[in-house]
């Protein structure tokens, strides 16, 4: 498969509180990730995770390395990339179909087109009822789904997703990872999903990296072959987080 | 329900009235509240001085408020949204704002009067200082607290910065524009009465018009002059009100 999301030396030092010494977050980081491939990333709380996805995000500037896509360097704020934030970040005075409308209506797509187009992802995100609904009033879950169908919608090859879950809890949860399968497995796009969640990462990705605490290190990275549709319980799927939780307690 | 509001108040005026025959105090130095609504009625068919009617007089004043008030509201709400985005338009105004806002707006009457002579041009710029701060120092308050997730979220659709200000930076500011508003709208009023007591060309204005009640000795014209500014008062601030409540329904 062609390889869609490269990372080259990426390095990311952030300057330390009045010394001159400098805290590396990564360093010279080195990955690649095919094109339509779901790609998990796990690591400790605080070991550089966001920082990666916000680089590629185009939202922090790397102090050394480059992040290339298809070949091309990815600018600010790249058309080709999206980004779900675990905060959501819903703006709060539009409301669930504003808000998934956003997108287009930056790229100046005509009003009636642009809410055609939001109500077919209302129907799809299962928001039915709820388009007029402003953020304050919506669950945990539909929020999740509107900031979703939000990114979604402007078609980004890459979607990150920085630990979109992790303000859920146990059944919306699962529910969420369901759907989200369902949406990549349609669209193909391809998808860097950050979590700390081993059980998430290995249960959603075709592959699962595995990072250090600060400055992050890759330890190692996974393939998960086990087919989909999965089954949580599956054996070699268990067998790969009990690997991963032996590595990430080794350290 | 909403009608027992007003039982407190009636309450008191009742006790006032009492108190006025029970002690018999003199009429010149507290009127009763009867003698308060007659003299109300005076002003509205006789006026002060005759022919002078209230209505006319408020209609002055609500034209020098209009001035002034637009011209801060025009300039506030632009400079603040400027002064909160931009650390260089903050660097190059905040000084001005820290010096001139302690000055209270009537002290500026006599340089107004040599600047804009006495007339509407003085009256609004003593208002248009007594509106202009508040509003100003809300605005740009506002847009300082808008959720910076939000600015990076506009980012990743694709945003530009005319598109932060516009979609983000402005909605995000507006409850706190509108308290603004109305803090400097409550400001301007009152700035104005008492700008009007120094002066005004035309013998119009419901400072004015109390101004000329005390040269007569009528206390009861002063109170129903009084008692008139803060229900006008009242009502300009509910006209914010009902604006803020069509405009933030999402809060």
């Amino acid at each position: 498969m062609a390889v869609s999301l490269k990372l080259f030396k990426l390095t990311k030092t952030f300057p330390g509180n009045g010394s001159l010494r400098q805290v590396p977050v990564l360093d010279k980081f080195d990955c690649s990730i095919e094109s339509g491939q779901f790609f998990s990333i796990v690591g400790p709380s605080g070991c550089g995770k966001t920082t990666l996805l916000r680089i590629i995000a185009g939202l922090e500037k790397a102090s050394e390395g480059q992040v290339l896509l298809n070949g091309d360097v990815i600018t600010d704020n790249d058309r080709r990339v999206g980004l779900v934030f675990q905060e959501f970040a819903l703006f709060p005075w539009r409301t669930a179909l504003q808000n998934i409308e956003m997108g287009l209506e930056i790229s100046g797509v005509p009003k009636a087109e642009r809410r055609e187009e939001a109500l077919k992802y209302v129907r799809e995100f299962g928001l039915e009822g709820f388009e007029n609904t402003y953020p304050k009033m919506l669950s945990g879950g539909m929020k999740q789904r509107v900031a979703i169908a939000r990114t979604l919608i402007s078609n980004p090859q890459v979607v990150l997703m920085d630990e979109p879950f992790g303000s859920l809890d146990g059944k919306s949860r699962i529910d969420m990872q369901n759907f989200l399968l369902e949406v990549w497995e349609q669209r193909k796009m391809t998808v860097v999903f950050v979590t700390h969640s081993v059980d998430e990462a290995v249960y959603l990705g075709d592959r699962v990296m595995v990072l250090s605490k600060r400055p992050s290190r890759i330890m190692e990275t996974f393939d998960v072959e086990t087919p989909r549709p999965r089954d949580r319980a599956n054996p070699a799927l268990i067998k790969m987080r009990e690997k991963i939780f032996e590595l990430c307690a080794r350290v | 329900m909403r009608g027992k509001r007003f039982i407190p108040p009636l309450m008191a005026i009742a006790v006032w009235q009492i108190a006025t025959t029970v002690w018999e105090i003199p009429s010149y130095k507290l009127p009763s509240p009867l003698q308060v609504i007659v003299s109300l009625r005076d002003l509205i068919v006789v006026g002060l001085p005759p022919g002078h009617l209230l209505h006319t007089h408020a209609l002055y004043s609500l034209e020098r408020v209009f001035l002034g008030y637009s011209v801060a509201v025009f300039v506030g709400i632009p400079l603040g949204i400027a002064v909160g985005w931009s650390k260089r338009a903050r660097f190059l105004v905040e000084p001005f704002i820290e010096l001139l806002r302690p000055i209270p707006p009537l002290a500026w009457i006599p340089i107004a009067i040599l600047w804009f002579g006495i007339g509407i041009k003085s009256a609004a710029f003593i208002i248009f200082l007594g509106a202009f701060f508040p509003i100003l120092l809300n605005t740009s308050a506002g847009v300082m607290t808008v959720d910076p997730l939000l600015i990076e979220a506009v980012k990743t659709l694709n945003g530009k910065p005319r598109d932060i200000v516009f979609k983000v930076l402005i909605p995000g500011s507006i409850p706190s524009i509108i308290t603004g508003m109305r803090i400097g709208l409550g400001l301007g009023w009152m700035t104005l009465v008492a700008a009007e007591f120094s002066g005004v060309k035309q013998g119009y204005g419901l400072g004015y018009m109390i101004m000329t009640a005390r040269d007569i000795q009528r206390p009861d014209m002063i109170l129903a002059g009084m008692f008139f500014i803060g229900v006008a008062g009242f009502l300009l601030d509910g006209s914010l009100r009902l604006l803020e409540k069509s405009l933030v329904k999402w809060r």
